[in-house]
């Protein structure tokens, strides 16, 4: 599951942060993010655009935020394709990502299954990793899974129902069509991948459509959980991790119907090769959450008694935040072009003493930024939604400071010297007026 | 460049007991002081010509303006002014009425320091909700006792102190300040703590403890202040400011190279404060010190940024009792932020009230014997790598 301080957003600008760093490709030349999830933070206000902003893309690019389904994932990836196809765009980013954990119902049996995760591809032209070849799209209004503009829990008709009628049905109608429109057997394919949402029912899929075990991509039910409209783009992911060029691999999702699509690795997936953190290394970092109590916290499960200084967030400018949106959400501070020393916040003054040169700036990424932990404290007087605050100043590599929660750690983990990494997560939250800040706290969660 | 060396005189001070004092309002606090600060001074309100209101946090219960101040004490219309400077605000409104008195502009001035800090309803100093300098936005989920935490962190990394070694040191700190705390009828916290049980007290901001960070407390101090060569009409013994230093931080601190083991703020008041004073070796010409002790940290890492102890060695001359109140220097001989509390506004006040007493031989059982000429106040606003230091150097005599 996330921390307490992740959301679908976070997790997307994190994926999408590791696609853009593994791909090369400048920001700049980035034309769209198309963000997908069933668990977005907001009913209104583009999460796609939080994405872009915090990745600090133009501001002239396509967004959209996809929703509803957990083919959601699979279709922004398809509406990605087509729009670079039809030359509207040279390069999407497609984020699909996921809390599902905080939809589901204590009790239900989806708090066991449901699972946090994000996964980002960028879909373009020219040096790419894995061809689109053919796909194949399906839509059902099947009633399996639903939630009013009421509900803030996931309703579901009886299992059986719908593994008998839509999941052993709508994936394999998907896949045949592809395998059909490509003029290709089972045992041309590599891997395919589509959620394991009935374990049994998953082997049974491949079986009756002609695949042999070892073709099948671990779904990671029973480590990652039912991640919703990333779940088949994580798998999908993992399979390239292994693949080598000429692979095919069927990648179908399941919701409302299916998407079904086909690719084909080339010699790129060398080239990305160990580039982004991996599947598999994301796993093992884990760290096991053994309380329940807490578990209901972080998913904002029951009312918390948050103290009255939390109470004192009555004036939350947000006209700061528009105004300083780059600093806030895209951690861009300033580089003085007279002494070289990078600065967060933004400075208009040189803040070194030695130079303090007035209008001498330019923009300087910190989001990229690994760095090394200077002071640090625990501090249980703060307030802080799962406490102790803890935090302290971080020096970057390549110049610059600052002061920056920690998060992902617990009392007795940080040591001075520690490496961290930036990391996009919710700052302040306050239900009280809807209002959710994001910005920027360091992780020692695979720094180095 | 200019010097308030010998130019005021203060001839009057008051200052309420400190602490949670449910009892009373911000006026009733101001007039408390006030009273005592007249009586001290035999001067009659009517013959004040200007005065002075330091209050940090206005909106708790005070307000804003000079108008507290003047609309408690029925001031004919006399100007009026609010002085903040966090922290520091009670040595910056006593600057402010100092220079007044030096330029010639101002006969008798009356300053008041007062907060009400126990209205606000939760333990600890108010959350601040939007500044520029410390904008929610940017900063981490800081509070005081964290920001000050991260330089113990920082000071037992660099000096290679292990922990446990270096929250001792701390831990004497506070046990010496609880010993003259004991003895003050107007303090506070009155009661003696051992070294086991700071050492055991519960964490409020790794690696401090309770009994490492300062009480919050209501209070007010007042101070009178005149000509220096008009002083002796007053009274016998006048006390004489040497110095009076301000230093607000430019920022550099978090974005350039701090080493996180000192207060530059501190640093660069405390050596004007000497030039102004004429001071060459405070560790041998400074008689008291009342360091600003919100937290023990605080103070260990002040002795050596004013020079009076060795750099990373301060520890030494803590656990040597060079600063007991029974010492060769001592500090915080009225208890300190720690143990007289710190209503903010009024600290800086009571600081020198304290240094006041001393020096007119006034301060009873924790009387420094000896020599007893010079003392010096120390007053810090901010965190350690964002702050302003407010320095005042005190003297019996003139010249």
């Amino acid at each position: 599951m996330a921390n307490y301080d992740e959301d679908a957003i976070t997790m997307a600008v994190e994926a999408g942060m590791e696609c853009i760093l593994c791909s090369g490709v400048n920001r700049e030349a980035i034309d769209g993010v198309y963000f997908a999830s069933t668990s977005p933070t907001f009913k209104e206000r583009s999460c796609a655009e939080i994405v872009a902003t915090a990745l600090d893309l133009r501001p002239d690019i396509y967004i959209a935020d996809f929703t509803n389904t957990t083919k959601a994932g699979t279709t922004a990836l398809l509406s990605a394709y087509n729009a670079v196809k039809a030359g509207s765009a040279q390069n999407i980013l497609v984020c699909a990502s996921e809390c599902r954990s905080r939809i589901a119902k204590c009790g239900s049996s989806y708090e066991a299954l449901f699972g946090d995760a994000a996964a980002s591809v960028l879909i373009g032209r020219g040096d790419v990793v894995a061809e689109i070849k053919a796909f194949h799209s399906i839509s059902y209004d099947f009633p399996d899974f639903w939630r009013t503009y009421r509900d803030d829990y996931e309703r579901a008709w009886e299992d059986r129902f719908i593994r008998e009628e839509a999941y052993l049905k709508f994936i394999p109608e998907a896949i045949s069509a592809v395998l059909k429109k490509a003029e290709l057997r089972p045992e041309d394919i590599s891997r395919v991948c589509y959620p394991a949402l009935f374990p049994r029912e998953y082997m049974t899929i491949a079986t009756n459509l002609g695949f042999k075990a070892d073709q099948l991509q671990p779904s990671m039910l029973d480590t990652i959980g039912d991640t919703g409209s990333a779940w088949p783009i994580i798998m999908l992911i993992a399979a390239l991790e292994e693949a080598r060029p000429g692979d095919r691999i069927l990648m179908a999702s399941y919701g409302n119907g299916s998407d079904t699509i086909l690719f084909e690795v080339t010699d790129g997936v060398e080239r990305i090769r160990g580039k982004a953190k991996s599947v598999k290394s994301q796993i093992e970092s884990k760290r096991y959450l053994d309380n329940y109590g807490k578990y209901l916290v972080f998913c904002e499960a029951i009312h918390v008694e948050r103290g009255r200084r939390a109470e004192d967030t009555s004036l939350t400018p947000l006209t700061e935040q528009w105004r300083r949106r780059r600093a806030i959400l895209a951690f861009v501070g300033t580089k003085c072009k007279k002494c070289g020393l990078p600065q967060f916040p933004p400075q208009k003054v040189c803040a070194n003493p030695d130079c303090n040169a007035w209008d001498a700036m330019e923009p300087y990424r910190f989001s990229e930024k690994k760095g090394t932990l200077f002071s640090f404290t625990e501090d249980y007087l703060a307030f802080c939604y799962v406490p102790p605050a803890i935090y302290g100043i971080v020096d970057f590599d390549g110049g610059g400071r600052w002061i920056m929660d920690i998060t992902d750690v617990e009392p007795g983990m940080c040591k001075v010297g520690m490496r961290v990494r930036p990391t996009f997560r919710r700052k302040v939250v306050d239900h009280e007026r809807g209002i959710i800040i994001y910005s920027w706290k360091v992780t020692p969660r695979l720094a180095d | 460049m200019g010097s308030i060396k010998d130019k005021v005189a203060i001839i009057g001070m008051g200052c309420t007991r400190f602490g949670e004092r449910w009892d009373a309002s911000g006026q009733d606090l101001i007039i408390e002081a006030v009273k005592e600060a007249l009586e001290d001074a035999n001067v009659e309100i009517k013959d004040i010509d200007a005065a002075w209101l330091g209050v940090c946090f206005p909106r708790i219960s005070l307000g804003l303006t000079g108008m507290p101040l003047s609309t408690a004490l029925k001031l004919p219309f006399l100007p009026v002014t609010h002085v903040e400077n966090l922290c520091a605000t009670g040595t910056e409104a006593i600057r402010a009425a100092a220079y007044a008195i030096a330029a010639g502009t101002c006969e008798i001035a009356l300053v008041v320091g007062v907060e009400k800090l126990k209205d606000l309803g939760y333990s600890g100093v108010p959350e601040v909700v939007s500044d520029d300098w410390c904008s929610k936005f940017y900063f981490s989920t800081i509070g005081p006792p964290g920001a000050f935490a991260q330089m113990a962190t920082r000071y037992f990394a660099k000096y290679e102190i292990p922990p446990v070694k270096g929250k001792e040191i701390l831990a004497k700190i506070s046990v010496k300040s609880h010993e003259a705390g004991a003895l003050n009828p107007k303090a506070h916290l009155r009661r003696r703590i051992t070294i086991e049980e700071a050492l055991k007290a519960p964490i409020i901001a790794w690696p401090l403890g309770l009994y490492d960070c300062c009480g919050v407390s209501d209070g007010a101090a007042a101070a009178i202040l005149v000509p220096a060569e008009k002083a002796k009409e007053y009274r016998e013994d006048p006390i004489y400011i040497k110095a009076l230093q301000v230093a607000v931080s430019s920022g550099e601190e978090l974005l350039y190279n701090w080493d996180g083991v000192h207060v530059e703020s501190t640093v660069r008041a405390a050596q004007r404060a000497y030039r102004e004073a004429g001071i060459k070796n405070p560790r041998k010409q400074l008689d008291l010190l009342e360091l600003h002790d919100c937290f023990s940290i605080t103070e260990l890492v002040t002795y050596e940024d004013i020079g009076v102890s060795p750099r990373g060695r301060a520890g030494e001359d803590v656990m040597s009792g060079l600063f007991d109140l029974k010492g060769e220097i001592p500090c915080q001989s009225d208890g300190g932020l720690k143990c007289f509390g710190h209503p903010i506004g009024a600290s800086g006040i009571r600081m020198m009230y304290e240094i006041y007493k001393q020096l007119q031989g006034k301060a009873g059982e924790r009387q420094k014997q000896g020599r007893c000429e010079l003392g010096l106040t120390h007053n810090l606003g901010g965190y350690p790598f964002r702050a302003i230091a407010a320095i005042c150097i005190l003297g019996a005599h003139r010249g």
